[in-house]
């Protein structure tokens, strides 16, 4: 207690650093790799699962999340804080779209997680979440697009990235791969390799988790094929969606 | 009587090719007493939208500040401007926060998508059910004979000018069928290009 400035777990340390919100930071880089690439036409997230035992029953594990029809996520770090998170996305999710009849935009879903990360950093009797986020989404002003929610609270726009353990490496080898032109077929097989990279034990569709949002060719952003109908829901049919990759469509993809 | 009747008033909203057009009366009575003729009840939004409060006078500047305060926070976080169709939903929702003891106010929305210029209408009663129409809304103390004036002059694909002369005439002579409506009218007509406002005389007894 005499050397370290622990007085609450939000106060400042004299060099200007809250020193909870680093060690969060350090709960988020032992964390399992988890990375997002943008594609042309869609973006995928996907994250290693990693089981404590083989015991396990791995169909209850879960670590690509979705919030909303058109927004979903993945995490690095601590799975239960990830959960708490998840659960209050969904819910402001559903009140947007119970006040405007339509999801958020990625952007404001990102932000209204933001801020609830960046209030735990500050309000009393509360620890920083130990894990940072990687957010998909699809919106009808901006399109498909990617950010990464830290536990400060700050949040940034990707076109690829990685975080946790292996993100050094990763986010060297998406740097080397990456190009704004690949295919989602493309760059789910790229998101692959690069997990590949440092994985631990045998890669297969149970050991991974991947989401996706696809973009159909068809789509066309700014004339929605409903939208000229009054009543136009939220989220129309056949418009681009987040879903998880079934262990099938996994198993495909790593067999390619 | 109606506390819906109390003040008076009434909005009609059309559509037309590739242009909406809005107008509203401009009485602010006490009953059948007039008190005003400069009580404008249709409000812009955005550049493109506006919407319409006839009922209870008290209601009209509450609903509008309200209205006024959440597109601008809609503005603020999302970093463009609400879409009528948004905007249609975000006056329901607002209205049916209210359901048990609701603002005496039927609103209507009218405006162009910005993305695509399409018009855009719609009616909510006063507790917030939408009205999604093709052709025109009416609210207010005359839109009954507002109605039937639209039913006979409304025709579809009105150019702008067309379309104002005919929003014009069914709200004048709805009106003038109306103790409780008229004392002079402001159209608005919306074209992708620029927003036109007109006020109108009508008769003042």
């Amino acid at each position: 207690m005499s050397d370290s400035y622990s007085f609450s777990l939000t106060t400042f340390s004299p060099s200007g650093q809250l020193k909870q919100v680093d060690h969060a930071l350090a709960a988020v880089a032992q964390g399992t790799t988890s990375l997002g690439v943008k594609a042309s036409n869609g973006v995928v997230i996907a994250t290693e699962k990693k089981q404590p035992s083989p015991l396990v029953d791995d169909s209850m594990l879960e670590k690509v999340a979705l919030i909303c029809p058109t927004i979903g996520c993945v995490y690095s770090g601590m799975g239960p804080d990830f959960r708490q998170l998840v659960t209050a996305a969904r819910k402001s999710a559903q009140a947007y779209w119970k006040m405007f009849n339509e999801y958020p935009p990625t952007r404001v879903m990102v932000g209204e997680i933001a801020s609830i990360m960046q209030g735990a950093t500050q309000k009393g009797g509360m620890r920083p979440y130990g894990c940072s986020l990687l957010v998909a989404g699809y919106d009808k002003t901006r399109g498909s697009s990617l950010y990464q929610v830290d536990p400060s609270g700050s949040y940034w726009a990707w076109k690829a990235s990685a975080m946790g353990k292996n993100m050094v490496n990763a986010k060297t080898f998406l740097e080397k791969r990456y190009n704004e032109d690949i295919s989602l077929e493309d760059a789910i097989h790229t998101s692959l390799l690069t997990l590949k990279e440092g994985f631990e034990g045998q890669m297969t569709e149970k050991t991974v988790d991947i989401g996706i949002i696809h973009i159909p060719s068809e789509w066309d952003t700014k004339n929605p094929p409903e939208a000229l109908a009054g009543d136009k829901a939220g989220h129309l049919p056949g418009m681009p969606a987040f879903r998880k990759l079934s262990e099938e469509e996994i198993k495909d993809h790593l067999t390619l | 009587m109606s506390i819906m009747e109390y003040n008076g008033g009434s909005v009609v909203a059309m559509r037309g090719k590739k242009c909406v057009a809005i107008a509203g009366d401009l009485r602010l009575g006490n009953r059948n007493m007039s008190l005003a003729a400069n009580f404008e009840k249709v409000f812009p939004i955005t550049q493109k939208l506006y919407v319409g409060l006839p009922g209870l006078a008290t209601d009209v500047l509450t609903l509008r500040d309200t209205f006024r305060f959440r597109t601008n926070m809609y503005k603020l976080k999302e970093g463009r401007e609400i879409e009528p169709n948004t905007f249609a939903h975000l006056v329901s929702s607002t209205l049916y926060e209210r359901r048990w003891s609701p603002y005496f106010v039927e609103p209507v929305v009218a405006g162009l998508d910005p993305n695509n210029s399409e018009p855009f209408i719609a009616a909510t009663d006063l507790i917030g059910c939408l009205n999604f129409a093709k052709d025109f809304v009416v609210s207010g103390t005359a839109s009954d004979k507002m109605f039937g004036m639209a039913e006979s002059l409304w025709e579809p694909d009105l150019e702008a000018e067309d379309l104002f002369e005919t929003v014009s005439q069914t709200l004048l002579n709805g009106v003038d069928r109306d103790a409780l409506s008229g004392w002079g009218a402001v159209v608005h007509l919306i074209t992708p290009e620029k927003i036109i406002t007109r006020s109108l005389k009508s008769r003042m007894d």
